[in-house]
């Protein structure tokens, strides 16, 4: 088991789950894809007003290939969006989707990386500060704070955060986007529920931890206590961090629909909304396509890191020590 | 996860534990009872149980009921809780609203039941091409986001308390039947199963005798903690506009109707915010509370 030949290993582990997440986002793209044209009607149905004259529709569904059989168009689309280009969004068409996504997501990461930030340090430290003074008022504030923040619907505390900071105290504006103020409600709505999770999981992994075996052993040869916490507390914590807490990230990247309703922000979350209700269906397949890709990928960064912190685990499941 | 791949001990030294058939019950009852959250769950839900299935008899008026010319009034006196903008009487809309809550909350999980756990009982029991097919499903369904798909299916077939119910239900029974199926599955490698079929039981006797009464601890428990979950969906589906509509009360839709008027009607936000608030505390105390007192650890 040398070292290169456990890079060899490490490679061809990520070329295999790579050529899944392939596989995946293919199944995943012919699903949505059928799903969206079993829906009844289509973007360019006559509806009960009936305004569209016949020629006009055939010409739209023309221009916009529907007249094809459906696997055409799915083999077109996927080709073109294999170069990066998904189409023109019938919900504004005289843009593209990538366009479209491009002036879109900016706003929504403007909220979600600040979000991230703030969540998992202040999240760390509450945890660890719980951990260390377990059954304390500290510990029992932060749990029930952990509680409320995995439990409430970030909808609800946003509201209470415009009736307390906008309406009672008026501070601040009740929602808009552009000034540097309109960011702080939604960063705090946004980050309670990752925070507590951090913050929750910190605490029992931590807890667990200093109750190990290995721990034990640490101390009683006599490593300083710094030394004990640092490293072998510290790395044994980071197991659930990476495996629960990172595939929250695509999440807040992607956006909160709810967030971004509560607090008017034009981000990429109202699009989800928006792009079913239209039958826009190049911009639901790139949105799609764009979370599969972040999740997929997350999910492989965590699967690497988890081995790489704990050495017991090994790739695949095999027993290769 | 981590946690249990990291211990395997404790996990031993439980399942000794559980095979004392009489007390079992007892034992987590008894546990349940010494969680103060558990009980001050147990103590919400049975309030808003009460509050929401007896509004029709209980509420001031019927939730239809509007007079314009008490629109717009502030909480106090004859309207405890105010009015809305058009004069609808806000405690009856607020009580109507946690009864849609939990009528949804409690048919969509039936709902996830009925769809989740024969497939995960499937899946667990036969093995093979059966649990192939049913993780396959499991896994494409957790790769298409929940919410997306949620909304996806509710442009598809409607709105409306009927179809929000269905599609809760069908986007929120992966958990059980991976729940189901993983019980079934190390519950099958027991020695008392091998016992039991080295005697000449057949797989249905094993099944029903042995397997399900030993899964269903923690099925109850994934079932308690569904319910906040679904009646959040609803009350999130309603908040963007896609959910139940009037002139059915939902807290969510309260909750959006709501922006528009904050700034002076704040009791309009408030009070649906508080409702929604609670249902979630109340159910996922008594979830947990159910999960401590059942999980065979705890011994």
């Amino acid at each position: 088991m040398g070292t290169s030949g456990k890079g060899l290993a490490m490679g061809q582990y990520i070329v295999s789950r790579l050529l899944g997440l392939v596989f995946v986002l293919f199944v995943v793209s012919v699903v949505a894809f059928l799903l969206m044209h079993a829906v009844p009607g289509g973007p360019f149905a006559p509806d009960e007003r009936g305004r569209m004259p016949e020629a006009t529709r055939m010409a739209q569904m023309e221009k916009y290939g529907l007249d094809q059989p459906l696997h055409i168009q799915y083999v077109k689309y996927m080709w073109n969006a294999l170069q990066l280009d998904f189409g023109v969004p019938f919900q504004s068409p005289t843009e593209t989707v990538t366009s479209l996504i491009a002036r879109a997501w900016p706003v929504t990461l403007k909220i979600g990386i600040p979000t991230i930030i703030l969540s998992y340090t202040l999240g760390t430290i509450l945890g660890v500060v719980a951990a260390m003074r377990q059954n304390s008022w500290v510990d029992y504030v932060v749990s029930f704070m952990a509680t409320l923040g995995l439990v409430v619907p970030n909808f609800v505390v946003a509201l209470w955060l415009i009736l307390f900071f906008s309406v009672y105290l008026g501070w601040l504006e009740p929602g808009g986007w552009g000034k540097p103020q309109h960011y702080i409600m939604p960063i705090v709505a946004y980050s309670l529920t990752p925070m507590a999770l951090v913050a929750r999981y910190t605490r029992s992994a931590i807890l667990e931890v200093l109750r190990s075996d290995h721990v034990r052993t640490a101390r009683a040869k006599g490593l300083a206590e710094k030394k004990v916490m640092l490293w072998h507390v510290g790395r044994n914590a980071m197991i659930p961090f990476v495996t629960i807490l990172l595939p929250e990230i695509p999440n807040i990247l992607t956006g909160s629909i709810f967030i971004e309703a509560a607090f008017r922000i034009p981000g990429l979350g109202r699009f989800f909304v928006t792009s079913t209700q239209t039958r826009d269906y190049p911009m639901i397949l790139a949105l799609v396509l764009l979370i599969a890709v972040l999740w997929g990928v997350t999910y492989i960064i965590t699967d690497i890191l988890y081995t790489i912190l704990d050495p017991r685990i090994r790739l695949g499941g095999r027993s290769n020590s | 996860m981590a946690i249990t791949t990291t211990s395997s001990l404790p996990n031993a030294e439980a399942r000794l534990g559980v095979q004392e058939p009489r007390s079992a019950m007892h034992y987590a009852l008894r546990r349940f009872r010494r969680q103060r959250l558990a009980m001050v769950g147990l103590v919400i839900v049975t309030f808003l149980l009460i509050l929401g299935f007896g509004a029709p008899l209980l509420a001031p008026t019927d939730y239809r009921e509007a007079s314009l010319m008490d629109a717009n009034r502030f909480p106090g006196g004859e309207f405890p809780l105010g009015t809305d903008t058009i004069g609808h009487d806000f405690l009856t809309r607020v009580m109507f609203g946690i009864r849609t809550s939990l009528m949804v909350g409690f048919a969509a999980v039936a709902v996830a039941c009925l769809v989740g756990i024969p497939l995960g009982m499937a899946a667990g029991l036969r093995g093979g091409w059966t649990d192939f097919a049913v993780m396959r499903i499991i896994e494409i369904m957790t790769a298409f986001p929940g919410l997306l798909f949620a909304i996806f299916l509710v442009t598809v077939i409607g709105s409306g308390i009927g179809n929000i119910i269905f599609v809760i239900g069908v986007t929120s029974w992966l958990t059980l039947a991976r729940l189901m199926r993983a019980q079934l599955l190390t519950l099958r490698e027991q020695d008392y199963v091998s016992a039991a079929r080295s005697m000449g039981a057949t797989d249905l006797n094993i099944a029903v005798r042995h397997l399900l009464p030993n899964a269903v601890a923690p099925v109850i428990v994934a079932i308690t903690l569904a319910i906040p979950t679904a009646i959040f969906a609803e009350a999130g589906l309603s908040y963007l506009g896609i959910g139940i509509n009037e002139p059915t009360p939902s807290l969510g839709k309260m909750v959006s109707d709501s922006a528009p008027y904050i700034r002076i009607y704040w009791h309009l936000g408030l009070f649906p915010t508080l409702a929604i608030a609670l249902i979630m505390l109340g159910f996922s105390f008594v979830g947990d509370g159910l999960r401590d007192a059942l999980d065979p650890r705890q011994n």
